[in-house]
């Protein structure tokens, strides 16, 4: 192992030019992550949770501080750092294949024939449980099987992180938790990094390593970081009883509304 | 037990789908098979607009039942028959048959559009992806775009020194606002999404170009190309007046020098229907190029 850590968040500060003057969003940011680590990022809507992650992604710079990921500087997106976002993005006129070929195409494109891209993306989507909707439009397809595709886009890059910003927040609460499900068996199997943003508590101690407990904005900080003490395979059903779960429930619980309960109208 | 249940649903809309398809792309849209005729649909879609013009026709028969200058329906109605019964006859250059008229404003509208839109959707996508193009050009627009387009004509008869290239230069100037403006409107409304997928996916700027930018444009440029449509139509009827020589307009001015009041309003039918099939085709090209959003 490396001394580095895999992604290394480094004091890092963003504040936003608006129109109504500067916004400062985050502030003194320090967070490690390690590879194959599964990360969420918890706070309030407002809290700078999506910004943390778009800095990681490399679509916003940040004002002052230093991102690194695998030792390089983050200056730019790129298909090393795949992004699910929170509305799928599909492009609405590419069926779900094209939609994953394109992303395919731009990382493979250069070193592979047209039938190995084929594959990959075919691949993709089998693993996210979409093959039999391939060749449909996302207006075609629920909430659900898009974000599957969004994910299987993500996935089919071969990312060294995948970001996911609030990748289930659009969704009911029955397709959330069997999506939930299949990203913990997709990501034991594929062994990626996550760095995932959720408002669910639940969403964040079934799934993850570490949660990263934002305060409240403007000026965001990390304010805690949980590690959540339980084995994998997790499973949904047997959780809910285990101790380990309870605690780690209620520290987050803890931490977003007795400590750092949001200020409504505080304007 | 639980993906179980969950995975079901998903099997079924799988079985469904496969015959679906072929179904529903087998209907032709000539005839529509309608298992249960619904009697009652037809009616509300046929009898309201039967009504309205009879209603029309009913109106304009009273007011000219005393007789006068303005013909009654049914003059009207004969003088078209033995109009269309030969649109396509030559008699020297100022008397040829109302099908050739229709085709030469037909001809100019297409060439002074088709002009336009080779000039103005470019233009339209630099407009909306450079600010620094948008603020040079966008006051020019707002000033120039309310001009009457028949303000152009003797701009384009100074230039061109002849009378038909002069009409084409004002439906050229009339019609370009349009697409300039939708397609300008329609680049710079491209969800910041799409171009962060863009980015994410390291797409290069001619991929950005065709896969994500033209696609998510198109239905602006379209909106665009039948705003244009609809305006080059009303002009080139006002332009041919003016400049004479073969068109429905033209011919519209022609017949009023010789009082034939009948042609006149057989003309407005004739330019009101040729409108809506210029509408009517636009709107069936910008449907079949659209994409449904959600």
């Amino acid at each position: 192992m490396s001394q580095r850590a895999f992604i290394e968040v480094q004091n890092v500060e963003m504040r936003f030019n608006t129109r109504k003057g500067s916004f400062h969003a985050l502030q003194q940011i320090e967070l490690q992550v390690q590879r194959g680590e599964f990360i969420t990022l918890i706070g309030h809507s407002g809290c700078g949770k999506s910004t943390l992650l778009n800095l990681i992604a490399g679509l916003l710079r940040p004002t002052s501080g230093v991102l690194l990921c695998d030792n390089r500087e983050i200056a730019e997106p790129g298909p090393e750092r795949a992004v699910v976002f929170q509305n799928h993005s599909l492009l609405p006129w590419l069926s779900c294949f094209d939609n994953v070929l394109l992303a395919v195409e731009s990382v493979f494109g250069a070193r592979e024939l047209k039938r190995q891209l084929m594959q990959r993306t075919e691949d993709a989507l089998e693993l996210v449980g979409m093959g039999h909707a391939m060749f449909k439009r996302p207006h075609e397809i629920s909430g659900g099987m898009k974000q599957r595709v969004g994910i299987a886009r993500a996935l089919a890059m071969e990312p060294k992180v995948l970001l996911m910003d609030e990748p289930f927040g659009a969704l009911d609460a029955l397709t959330r938790a069997h999506l939930q499900d299949e990203l913990l068996k997709i990501v034991a199997r594929t062994r990626s990094t996550v760095v995932m943003v959720t408002h669910d508590v639940d969403e964040a101690v079934l799934l993850s390593d570490r949660i990263v407990m934002m305060s409240n904005g403007p000026a965001a900080s990390i304010g805690e970081i949980y590690a959540v003490d339980l084995p994998r395979p997790r499973e949904r059903v047997a959780l809910a009883e285990d101790a380990r779960y309870v605690a780690a429930r209620k520290a987050v619980i803890d931490f977003l509304y007795t400590r750092h309960r949001r200020v409504e109208n505080a304007a | 037990m639980v993906s179980a249940v969950f995975h079901d649903p998903l099997a079924a809309t799988r079985e469904d789908a496969a015959p679906a398809k072929p179904v529903a792309r087998a209907p032709l849209p000539a005839r529509p098979a309608r298992p249960p005729f619904d009697w009652r649909a037809l009616w509300m879609r046929v009898l309201p607009p039967v009504l309205g013009l009879a209603l029309l026709v009913g109106v304009w028969g009273l007011l000219t039942q005393k007789g006068g200058s303005f013909p009654t329906p049914a003059l009207t109605f004969d003088a078209a028959l033995k109009l269309f019964a030969d649109p396509f006859y030559r008699n020297g250059p100022n008397d040829q048959g109302i099908g050739w008229n229709i085709l030469a404003s037909l001809q100019r509208v297409g060439l002074g559009f088709g002009l336009a839109a080779a000039v103005g959707i470019p233009l339209g996508f630099v407009i909306g992806r450079f600010e620094f193009a948008s603020r040079m050009v966008s006051p020019l627009i707002s000033l120039l775009k309310p001009v009457s387009p028949l303000a152009w004509l003797p701009i384009g008869l100074l230039v061109f020194k002849s009378a038909n290239p002069a009409a084409i230069w004002t439906i050229f100037i009339c019609s370009i606002w349009p697409m300039v403006v939708n397609t300008a409107v329609g680049v710079q409304r491209v969800p910041a999404d799409y171009l962060n997928v863009a980015r994410v996916l390291k797409l290069s700027e001619w991929k950005v170009i065709t896969r994500i930018l033209l696609p998510a444009v198109l239905p602006y440029v379209l909106t665009g190309v039948r705003l244009s449509v609809g305006t080059a139509w009303l002009v080139i009827v006002a332009a041919e007046m003016l400049t004479g020589g073969v068109g429905i307009g033209f011919w519209v001015w022609d017949e009023w020098n010789n009082l034939n009041v009948q042609h006149i309003i057989i003309a407005i039918f004739v330019i009101g229907i040729v409108g809506l099939l210029l509408e009517w085709a636009l709107i069936a090209v910008a449907k079949r190029f659209s994409f449904e959003e959600e």
